[in-house]
């Protein structure tokens, strides 16, 4: 995500005393905001040092498989000087102190954790050091720059004192005005391997998700959701659903009917007794066909220019250009955590516990709910089973805080079907790409690009949309890294019907199948190879062109491979990290296996490499799900889909090798959570073309006829 | 009241006997490692033991588990598993981690019958098993390597 949602402030780091003891930095926005306190902590707190020698980190993103609770505490234990493992972390509670300052809200998404950390974390931790080094030198009477630290004490000569016994004294110390970073070459953590914090836990089931949260008197709920979305609960006969075991009550929230019972299983069971009239609303006819028909028809719109150079009309009128037009379907998130969460609504406020990526959302979704202020909403984030965007919608939030409040006092837990999950998701937008290029001395010379599309941005922030540009869809176009003299870049926003959502990697993976696919055919029409071909318009991009050569030459590149094998290309920068990707494929026409995915990336400065090859590996088999086969349909204003049968992700067989090779070619952090996904489709959709002659420019790659192995 | 053999204990339970497995553990026992995926056994998240046996725990009636004996992660044990479990810790497979108890009871069953699979047998073993953060290539490694471990311990 490049754009920002509110307008950043910037944040001031602030020290002081905590309630039991012990030292507490944080930031603050400026002006200062209303800052409820976190439990046990002083309002704002990011890090704290406590008498015992614990050293917290308050984590202001979400965990969700991302590693940000493992990378975050590696920058801060760099500066502080303790060992990562001792770190423990602490989900950050919903307040303005936890903004994320490249997007301007407490959101964990577009790849922005560590970038947005990358300086705060490692300040933070240079003045907890500087205070915790000045207090001990105060101790023993020895000027500061005497003194160093290392595992979490501070050391003079042979005498030594802990960080936990310093804290108290170390709280009055003056907070130090911009300490010096360490240079980069002398990271101890940064860069070196590590154990995730919370890998072992992973691995012996011991992990609390949200889904997992017990609390005495808990009851649950199940939701019988209106089929169509928007729709409402005309009128609903719960008598014999409340007549079932166990059951509770059964309440309408107005976009469905819930029972609560005892245990899960018995409110789920029991709503199949359920009698409902719906009033399916403005999207009871939703039709596939219609929001494709719909997307055609707004092709004409000039739509919002994102980048413009030279003159592409002049171009295309002297030579009649290569025109394309791809399609990209529309896909579910399918977390592997159904969506879930738990509420009580109490006298004394609600409490919120749930698995999201924005915290600060599901506090206004459940005040709003409740008929409370904001501030009377306790989020107690959970660790998530899987985000990929969709829990930057709360909407489980709102009816689970609904659903709650017929109960009050006692806490509710609210889980969704996997058949609710598919059917009442956020989806990727459906979008159209139309493309006109042109080629000249064996390079492209004009290239006018639209991409027609619903608008994520409308939908859940409304007014960030400026002059018809949403920041979240121009990703993939604006950050075009191709030196080409004649370009004409436009988005056009159609709205279709459908709730649309931030999906792992978001407009990147749809702007990328369109354009690189579109630069391939181009590179075919100038009889060129496709890697050079691209690498002579990389003049003024050495990042770009060293990641491009570097998976070409790892993949063994070749466009004369053996009989029955093809290597395709893709290559772009995305949230600051340069990426190529090589897809080797074998088969023919009709049956196509997948061998090998190479990809080259430079990230600038690799925080946890060994997680980054997890996150490109794991980014590239999501890239998969938008590859192959699956897709999300809509009829008669129903989605077609319901489980992971008719809405497959790849099995551990249809994963071929996937090859990480990391270039370290700038000055700090790229992100790294979704640069895995967008590059897949295009490569592989490259290669078909170089096995089988077939261009295929619709999405999943299957409907254009080809089975994978 | 239904008796249930859970983790080398015998205990009653009150929940109907048509109750899945799944949340007989994880509703009325609060044992919450086995997880909830997808209800149809398409996704392996809820894979627990029948007399070690991996089996869907989301689509076994309460009623159908009779005496067998019934292991979920919480009480797997035994050398396999901890080879399987410090496999996992070594090659860093898990990531969000949701589906890694599943994967982890179907490794180890996998490897009590095979000791040492090949790639194909491992697929097989394991393609009930889905993650939708992809660490598939870090579970066929991990497995390899506890399947190495075993044979250095054996
Ligand atoms: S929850 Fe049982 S197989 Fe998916
Ligand atoms: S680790 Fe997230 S689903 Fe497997």
């Amino acid at each position: 995500m490049s754009a920002n949602i509110h307008l950043s402030r910037r944040q001031f780091l602030q020290a002081g005393a905590l309630l039991g003891g012990g030292l507490v930095l944080g930031f603050r926005w400026a002006p200062a905001g209303a800052a409820p306190a976190a439990s046990g902590f002083t309002a704002n707190a990011w890090i704290a040092v406590r008498p015992d020698g614990r050293v917290q980190l308050v984590c202001p993103r979400n965990e969700m498989g991302q590693d940000v609770h493992t990378s975050l505490s590696m920058l801060l234990a760099e500066e502080l000087g303790v060992d990562p493992r001792t770190v423990e972390v602490v989900q950050a509670p919903a307040d303005p102190a936890y903004v994320n300052g490249m997007l301007g809200a407490q959101i964990t998404g577009g790849s922005t954790s560590v970038r947005d950390s990358w300086i705060k974390l490692r300040q933070a931790g240079a003045a907890a050091r500087t205070m915790l080094v000045g207090a001990a030198a105060a101790m023993w009477d020895v000027p500061a720059a005497e003194c160093t630290v290392a595992d979490g004490q501070v050391v003079h000569g042979t005498r030594t004192l802990a960080f936990g016994a310093l804290a108290d004294a170390a709280a009055k110390q003056p907070v130090p005005k911009d300490v010096p970073l360490k240079p980069r070459a002398e990271f101890r953590l940064i860069g070196r391997p590590l154990a995730r914090l919370d890998g072992a836990a992973k691995a012996r089931g011991q992990t609390v998700y949200g889904i997992d949260i017990q609390l005495p008197g808990l009851l649950h709920a199940a939701l019988l959701p209106c089929p169509v979305h928007g729709g409402k609960v005309a009128s609903f006969d719960g008598s014999a659903a409340a007549k079932r075991p166990g059951v509770r009550k059964v309440v309408s929230i107005g976009e469905g009917v819930a029972v609560i019972a005892d245990h899960w299983w018995q409110a789920q069971q029991a709503l199949a007794e359920l009698k409902v009239q719906w009033d399916e609303g403005a999207q009871a006819r939703l039709d596939n066909a219609a929001i494709y028909a719909t997307l055609e028809r707004a092709k004409e719109q000039s739509g919002a220019r994102v980048k413009q150079a030279g003159d592409v009309e002049a171009v295309f009128a002297r030579s009649k250009p290569i025109e394309a037009r791809y399609t990209s379907q529309m896909l579910a998130h399918v977390t592997m955590e159904p969506q879930n969460c738990t509420a009580r609504v109490g006298r004394d406020g609600v409490d919120v516990w749930a698995s999201n990526q924005h915290p600060q959302r599901a506090q206004a979704l459940a005040a709003q709910a409740a008929g409370v202020k904001p501030e009377r909403v306790r989020i107690h984030s959970q660790q998530i089973g899987g985000g990929f965007g969709r829990r930057l919608d709360t909407d489980y939030v709102a009816q689970a805080v609904a659903i709650a409040k017929a109960v009050p006092g006692t806490p509710v837990k609210l889980i969704w079907s996997r058949e609710d999950d598919v059917r009442h998701d956020v989806y990727r937008p459906p979008a159209l790409h139309l493309l006109r290029g042109s080629v000249q001395d064996g390079r492209v010379h004009a290239l006018a690009y639209t991409l027609v599309s619903p608008s994520i941005t409308n939908r859940m922030f409304p007014g960030v949309v400026k002059d018809g540009i949403d920041g979240f869809m121009v990703e993939g176009v604006a950050n075009l890294t191709y030196g080409i003299p004649n370009l004409d870049l436009r988005t056009v926003i159609q709205e279709v019907g459908v709730r649309v959502g931030y999906w792992r990697s978001v407009s990147n993976a749809l702007n990328a199948f369109a354009i690189e696919s579109f630069i391939d055919e181009l590179a075919h029409a100038a009889g060129a190879d496709p890697v050079a071909f691209r690498a002579a318009m990389l003049d003024a991009q050495p990042r770009q062109r060293a990641v491009l050569e570097r998976a070409a030459k790892e993949a063994g590149w070749t466009t004369k491979p053996a009989p029955g094998r093809a290597f395709g290309v893709a290559s772009m920068e995305c949230y600051d990290t340069h990426l190529a990707l090589v897809a080797e494929i074998s088969g023919d026409a009709k049956r196509v296996k997948l061998e090998r995915l190479t990809f080259a990336v430079d990230p600038g400065i690799a925080v946890h490499p060994d997680q980054i090859v997890a996150q490109l590996q794991g980014g590239a088999i999501n890239g998969l799900i938008d590859a192959l086969r699956s897709k999300i349909t809509f009829k008669d204003g129903r989605v077609e889909q319901a489980n992971f049968g008719d809405f497959p992700i790849p099995r551990i067989g249809e994963v071929p090798p996937i090859a990480v090779h990391l270039i370290e070619g700038g000055d700090k952090p790229g992100g790294i959570g979704e640069t895995g996904v967008p590059l897949v489709a295009p490569a592989i959709a490259n290669a078909v073309f170089a096995l089988t002659g077939q261009r295929i420019r619709s999405l999943p790659l299957a409907d254009g006829g080809v089975t994978f192995a | 009241m239904i008796t249930l053999q859970l983790n080398g204990k015998t205990l009653q339970v009150d929940a109907a006997p048509d109750t899945p497995l799944l949340w007989v553990l994880r509703d009325h026992l609060g044992l919450t490692g086995t997880k909830f995926g997808c209800g149809v056994a398409l996704c392996g998240a809820c894979t627990v033991y029948l007399d070690g046996q991996p089996t869907r725990a989301c689509v076994t009636p309460l009623a159908g588990v009779g005496a067998r004996k019934v292991t979920t992660i919480e009480g797997l044990d035994g050398k396999v598993a901890q080879a399987v479990q410090a496999a996992w810790d070594t090659l860093q497979v898990p990531q969000c981690g949701y589906c890694q108890s599943g994967q982890v009871m179907s490794a180890t069953a996998l490897l009590g019958a095979n000791p040492r699979p090949s790639d194909a047998d491992i697929d097989l073993a394991m393609a009930g098993n889905l993650c939708r953060c992809g660490t598939y290539l870090r579970i066929r490694a991990a497995i390899h390597e506890a399947a190495r471990r075993l044979e250095g311990l054996s």
